[in-house]
């Protein structure tokens, strides 16, 4: 699980500025319903992942997207 | 609870009713014309209809649709696949593939249906569908059902697009691609030239939805691809027969035949009634007007810069360029509301945009432009501008020409 370790950790330091409660994050943080990202916000965020690992995030696996894991997951299944 | 979801939608009613303003729902009383009516009570200007040509009150539209409910009937009471395919039906296929310059088309029974009913059927579980960020909500419907994987690029970005191509490899040349002509909110056109070079060299299959754009753009009114000179480009052309045609359905237009077997699959198609005969007449008729008289276009892009130049005048913040399709843009909400009812007031009905429709957080006052319109009738609805600016409900914020 090394890699999806890193995959979390490039999640939160992209988080950083938009963690404006400034909770501790950790893989069950959820997106909105914790950190209260709006959902201009989330395409932002999602936007920043994209071009970081030079990839495409599909809007239809985003309704499985609750917390922080399970975006790291998703990440790293699409950057397979 | 199950309807705790709407009580959002619910106070924002009962807001509406507390300040006595009905801009969505509005009820036309009478239409006078295709530029005017009586809208709640008040004699107004029409400038919110996408009636471009202003067709929907041409006599032999009108003839053509009570000629055909005589000869056929006020319904045909049942799918296309089944009893409800008339020669008047397959008659307008015809016609519409002939003005595109093709030879498969398929008529729905709206425009809604069309886009929505191709958009979940030409791609599938395990395609991907790259669509532009402010697409209608009815390809966003229609998307959603596909089972493909959904990418969106940045509106009206070809960068983006190439991008997003890239990533996918070798799976780009199976990807489709969609785009709209004239952008229904702000009256932006697709950079179709670029979108149709990203496309060749990465390969796709683009479909271009011209619901605002057929009969406003192009040499014979096919819409922003002929504008272009990209129709080559594009593989599916969907539009509707509710804006420029003055009536009410949609199409799917197509070189490939492969339209045909696709016809079969689209349970918008099959699972709903077709178009009333009239309709149908009507419509065919508006393609012949709009066929041999394309002074009614050059009319249409003279009220739209005399529109937007009007509206660029006094400051107030419209889009890029001139178009049929003429929005202001402000950001707060009740103001937005005031404008809309003052304009009414003034006599000037237009269309009162809120996300999520309006394609940013901002709220639109949006005008749209016909070729119906008089030159004194689009001064008019500048005047109620110009109105809304000296009772201080909207502040100029550009200096204007
Ligand atoms: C871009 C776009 N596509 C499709 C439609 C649906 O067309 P209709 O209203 O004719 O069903 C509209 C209009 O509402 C539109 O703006």
């Amino acid at each position: 699980m090394t890699d999806y370790q890193e995959y979390l950790n490039f999640l939160y330091s992209a988080l950083e500025f938009q963690n404006k409660k400034q909770l501790v994050l950790s893989e069950d943080t959820a997106l909105v319903a914790d950190i209260g990202l709006s959902s201009l916000e989330v395409m932002e965020f999602i936007e920043k992942i994209e071009d970081h690992f030079d990839i495409s995030i599909p809007l239809n696996i985003l309704p499985d997207v609750n917390t922080i894991g399970d975006l790291a997951r998703k990440v790293r299944e699409l950057n397979l | 609870m199950l309807f705790d979801k709407f009580q959002t939608m619910a106070n924002f009613q009962a807001e509406l009713a507390e300040r006595h303003v009905k801009p969505f729902g509005a009820v036309t009383e009478k239409i006078l014309s295709a530029t005017e009516g009586v809208v709640e009570g008040r004699n107004v200007i029409l400038a919110g209809t996408n009636n471009y040509l202003g067709l929907s009150f041409d006599p032999r539209c009108i003839k053509a649709a009570q000629d055909a409910a005589a000869r056929w009937g006020t319904g045909t009471t049942g799918s296309r696949l089944a009893n409800g395919s008339f020669s008047e039906h397959q008659a307008l296929e015809s016609e519409i593939a002939q003005f595109y310059g093709v030879d498969h088309a398929i008529v729905f029974s709206t425009g809604y249906a069309a886009t929505m009913g191709m958009c979940s059927t030409l791609a599938g579980p395990g395609d991907t569908i790259l669509l532009d960020a402010d697409s209608h909500a009815s390809i966003y419907a229609g998307v959603k059902l596909s089972g493909a994987d959904i990418i969106r690029f940045k509106h009206n970005n070809p960068e983006d697009l190439a991008k997003r191509l890239r990533r996918l490899g070798d799976r780009a040349n199976q990807a489709l691609i969609i785009a709209e002509g004239i952008y229904s909110m702000l009256g932006d056109v697709a950079p179709l030239q670029e979108i149709a070079a990203v496309k060749r060299e990465y390969g796709g299959y683009l479909f271009l939805d011209e619901a605002h754009s057929m009969g406003a753009l192009g040499d014979t009114g096919r819409g922003a691809a002929q504008a272009a000179g990209v129709e080559a480009d594009v593989d599916f052309f969907a539009g509707t027969f509710s804006k420029s045609l003055g009536a009410i359905g949609g199409f799917c237009v197509s070189r490939h035949p492969e339209l045909e077997a696709i016809r079969y699959c689209i349970n918008a198609y099959i699972f709903t009634a077709s178009s009333a005969p009239s309709i149908i007449a009507s419509t065919r008729a508006a393609l012949r007007i709009i066929t041999e008289e394309p002074q009614l276009r050059l009319r249409l892009w003279d009220n739209a810069h005399r529109l937007y130049d009007g509206l660029k005048a006094l400051g107030l913040p419209v889009g890029p360029t001139a178009s049929p399709v003429v929005a202001v843009e402000m950001e707060d909400r009740s103001a937005t509301i005031d404008c809309w009812n003052a304009l009414m007031q003034a006599g000037v009905y237009v269309n009162l945009v809120i996300p999520p429709a309006s394609p940013s957080t901002n709220f639109l006052l949006r005008n749209s432009v016909s070729a119906a319109h008089s030159s004194e009738q689009i001064d008019t609805i500048i005047a109620a501008y110009a109105g809304l600016i000296s009772a201080g409900l909207i502040t100029p914020t550009n200096k204007g020409h």
